[in-house]
C-alpha cells in the first residue's frame, strides 16, 4: 500500500516535469502545426548551457538560468526567423525536415564540444526530502519540478489567453491571411511563439539537468516524452499537456511498482497507445485529427 | 475618368496570374478619395484576385499599385494594412474561437489603432449596437449577418482611410443586406473611402459614386454610377460572360 501511494505521489510530481518538457512542443504544434523534432535537443542544449554557466560564469543557478534563457532567445529567434519561417508556408514536410536537421546538428554539436560523458546540473535539492513521513517521501527536487511546471503552464495560459501578444499569436495561427489583413505580421508572431517556447525549454532543461544525468544524445528520449504528453493531453492544449504529463508519469511509476522498474518506459508508452486508440485527438483537444 | 490628384488608390497596367492561369489582364483603375466605388463582375471575373493583389496577397507579374502616391506593389500584406487600408475578405472570416470583443481588439492591433481603441469601440458599438450586446459571446455563435457586421466593425477598428469590401452581401437576406449597405454609407460619411465588390448590378450602381465593370479579368466598362445605363452594364456583365 505504501509502495503504491509512494508511486502515485512520485508519478504525479514526475508528470509535472514531463509537462514542462512537453509544453513548448505543444505550443509549436498548436500554433504552427509543426512537430518540432528538435524539441528534446533544444532542451538538452539548455541543460548543457546552464551547467556550463554554473561551472564557469556564475554559481547561482537562477542567474545561470537567466543567462541560458538569454542565449536561447537568440537561438530561438535565429531558428525561427532564418529557418522555419522561410519554409513554413511551403507545406508540412519542409519545416519538419528543418527541425530534423536541427536535431542532428544540435546533438552532434554538443557531442563535439562536451564529449560523450554523463553530465548533471549540480544541486543539493536532489539529495534532500521535503516530506519524509509515514513511509512516504517527497524529494525536494521533484516537488520543485512540479511547482515550477504548474506555474509556467499557468503563466503561458494567461499570456496566450489574456494578453494582446497571445491574441495576436492565436489569430496568426487560426487565420494567417485575415491576421495579415489586420496588420499583424504573422511571421513575427511565430517568432514570438518560438521565444516563449525556448524560454520554457530552458527552464525544463535546467530542471531535467538537476534531476537526471544527461548526455548530448539524451534529447531524443525527452522528445518522445514531450510527444507523449502532447498526444495524451491533446495537441495544442496547454492544460492538456499538464494532464498528459501527469498521466504519463503516473503510468510509468505505478506500472513499475507492479511490474518492476525495467518496464517503466514500456508501460508509459502502452498507456499512450491505448489513449491514442480510444481518443486519437487527445484528452483535452477540441480539434479533430484529419 | 478620375484624375490622378483625386485618387487615393491607383492601379496601373496590372497583370496577375495564378500559376499558369492569368486572371487579371492589363487593369488600370483609379479610386477617388472619400467616395464609394463599386467593382461589378460575375463569378470568376477576377474581382477577388484583384483585391488580393492590392493587399499584397498575390504579386502582379507586371504593373504597379500606388496608395496615396506611394508605391505598394509587392509589399507585405500587414505592411499595406498598416498604411490605412482595411479589407473584409470574401466570407466574413471572423476568428471563430475568439469573443466579439477579442475580434474587435484584433482590429485595433496596430499601434496607431491601439492608441485610440476606446474611441473606436464607442464608434463601432454605436453603429452596431448588436455587437455590444453580444460582446462576450464567441464569434462562432453569431449568425451570418452578424458575422459580416463583426467583420466590418473589426475593419473599422483599424480606423482605415480606405475600406475594401469583397461581396459583403453574399448569402444574406435582403433586409440584412439593406442594413449593411446603410452602415457602409454611414462609414463613408465619416470620410472613409470605400471599394465595394459585388455581383449585383443594380445594388452596386445604387450605392456607389463610380463603377467599374469587370469581365474575364479585364475592365470592360466604367463611369459615374448614375450615368451608367443599367442595361448596358448588364450586357457588359453578361455579354462577355456568355462566351466564358
Ligand atoms: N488561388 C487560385 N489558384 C488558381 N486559380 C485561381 C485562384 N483563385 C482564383 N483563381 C481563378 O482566377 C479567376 C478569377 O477568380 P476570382 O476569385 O478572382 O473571381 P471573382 O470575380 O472574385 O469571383 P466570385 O464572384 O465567384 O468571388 C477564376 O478563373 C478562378 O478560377
Ligand atoms: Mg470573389
Amino acid at each position: 500500500m505504501d509502495i503504491l501511494l509512494q508511486s502515485i505521489v512520485t508519478g504525479v510530481l514526475l508528470g509535472g516535469l514531463y509537462a514542462i518538457i512537453g509544453v513548448g512542443m505543444s505550443m509549436i504544434f498548436g500554433i504552427m502545426r509543426l512537430t518540432n523534432i528538435a524539441h528534446g535537443d533544444i532542451m538538452i542544449l539548455s541543460s548543457f548551457l546552464t551547467m556550463f554557466f554554473m561551472q564557469h560564469v556564475i554559481g547561482n543557478p537562477v542567474a545561470a538560468l537567466l543567462l541560458t534563457i538569454a542565449v536561447m532567445l537568440v537561438f530561438g529567434f535565429c531558428i525561427q526567423h532564418f529557418l522555419i519561417n522561410n519554409v513554413i508556408s511551403k507545406g508540412d514536410e519542409p519545416a519538419l525536415l528543418v527541425t530534423f536537421g536541427l536535431s542532428i546538428i544540435v546533438s552532434n554539436g554538443l557531442f563535439l564540444i562536451f564529449g560523450p560523458a554523463a553530465r548533471g546540473v549540480p544541486t543539493e535539492l536532489i539529495r534532500t526530502n521535503l516530506i519524509n513521513a509515514n513511509g512516504i517521501s517527497v524529494s525536494s527536487m521533484y516537488a520543485l519540478n512540479f511547482v515550477v511546471a504548474v506555474a509556467v503552464i499557468i503563466a503561458l495560459s494567461l499570456i496566450m489567453g489574456r494578453t494582446s501578444l497571445g491574441r495576436g499569436i492565436r489569430a496568426a495561427s487560426s487565420d494567417t491571411l485575415m491576421s495579415e489583413l489586420l496588420g499583424v505580421n504573422t511571421k513575427r508572431m511565430y517568432v514570438y511563439a518560438m521565444l516563449l517556447t525556448v524560454t520554457t525549454a530552458s527552464i525544463a532543461g535546467m530542471l531535467v539537468g538537476m534531476t537526471f544525468t544527461f548526455y548530448p544524445t539524451t534529447g531524443t528520449q525527452y522528445l518522445i516524452i514531450a510527444f507523449g504528453c502532447v498526444v495524451i493531453g491533446g495537441m495544442g492544449s496547454l492544460v492538456g499537456t499538464l494532464l498528459g504529463g501527469v498521466i504519463l508519469g503516473l503510468a510509468q511509476l505505478v506500472g513499475a511498482s507492479f511490474l518492476g522498474s525495467a518496464y517503466q518506459q514500456l508501460i508509459g508508452f502502452l498507456v499512450l497507445l491505448v489513449i491514442l486508440a480510444v481518443r486519437p485527438q487527445g484528452l483535452l483537444s477540441k480539434a479533430v485529427r484529419k | 475618368m478620375i484624375s490622378e490628384k483625386e485618387a487615393i488608390l491607383t492601379l496601373d497596367g496590372l497583370n496577375v496570374s495564378h500559376g499558369d492561369l492569368q486572371a487579371i489582364f492589363d487593369v488600370s483603375m483609379r479610386f477617388p478619395r472619400g467616395k464609394i466605388v463599386s467593382i461589378i463582375g460575375a463569378n470568376g471575373a477576377g474581382k477577388s484576385t484583384l483585391l488580393n493583389t492590392i493587399m499584397g496577397v498575390h504579386r502582379p507579374t507586371s504593373g504597379t499599385i500606388a496608395f496615396e502616391g506611394r508605391d505598394i506593389t509587392g509589399a507585405r500584406t500587414s505592411g499595406i494594412a498598416s498604411l490605412g487600408i482595411a479589407m473584409t475578405p470574401e466570407g466574413s472570416r471572423v476568428f471563430e474561437d475568439m469573443t466579439v470583443t477579442e475580434n474587435l481588439l484584433m482590429g485595433a492591433y496596430l499601434p496607431a489603432a491601439k492608441r485610440k481603441r476606446g474611441e473606436q469601440f464607442e464608434k463601432v458599438f454605436s453603429m452596431f449596437p448588436m455587437l455590444k450586446e453580444k460582446s462576450s459571446q464567441l464569434a462562432t455563435f453569431l449568425s451570418g449577418g452578424q458575422r459580416q457586421m463583426l467583420a466590418i466593425a473589426r475593419a473599422i477598428m483599424m480606423d482605415p482611410k480606405l475600406l475594401i469590401c469583397d461581396e459583403v452581401s453574399l448569402g444574406l437576406a435582403p433586409v440584412i443586406i439593406k442594413d449593411i449597405y446603410r452602415k457602409i454609407g454611414e462609414i463613408n460619411e465619416t470620410g472613409v473611402s470605400i471599394i465595394l465588390v459585388e455581383q449585383e448590378v443594380r445594388r452596386s450602381l445604387q450605392h456607389s459614386a463610380y463603377s467599374y465593370v469587370m469581365a474575364k479579368g479585364r475592365i470592360v466598362m466604367e463611369g459615374a454610377s448614375d450615368a451608367l445605363p443599367i442595361d448596358e452594364v448588364n450586357d457588359a456583365y453578361f455579354g462577355i460572360n456568355r462566351f466564358a
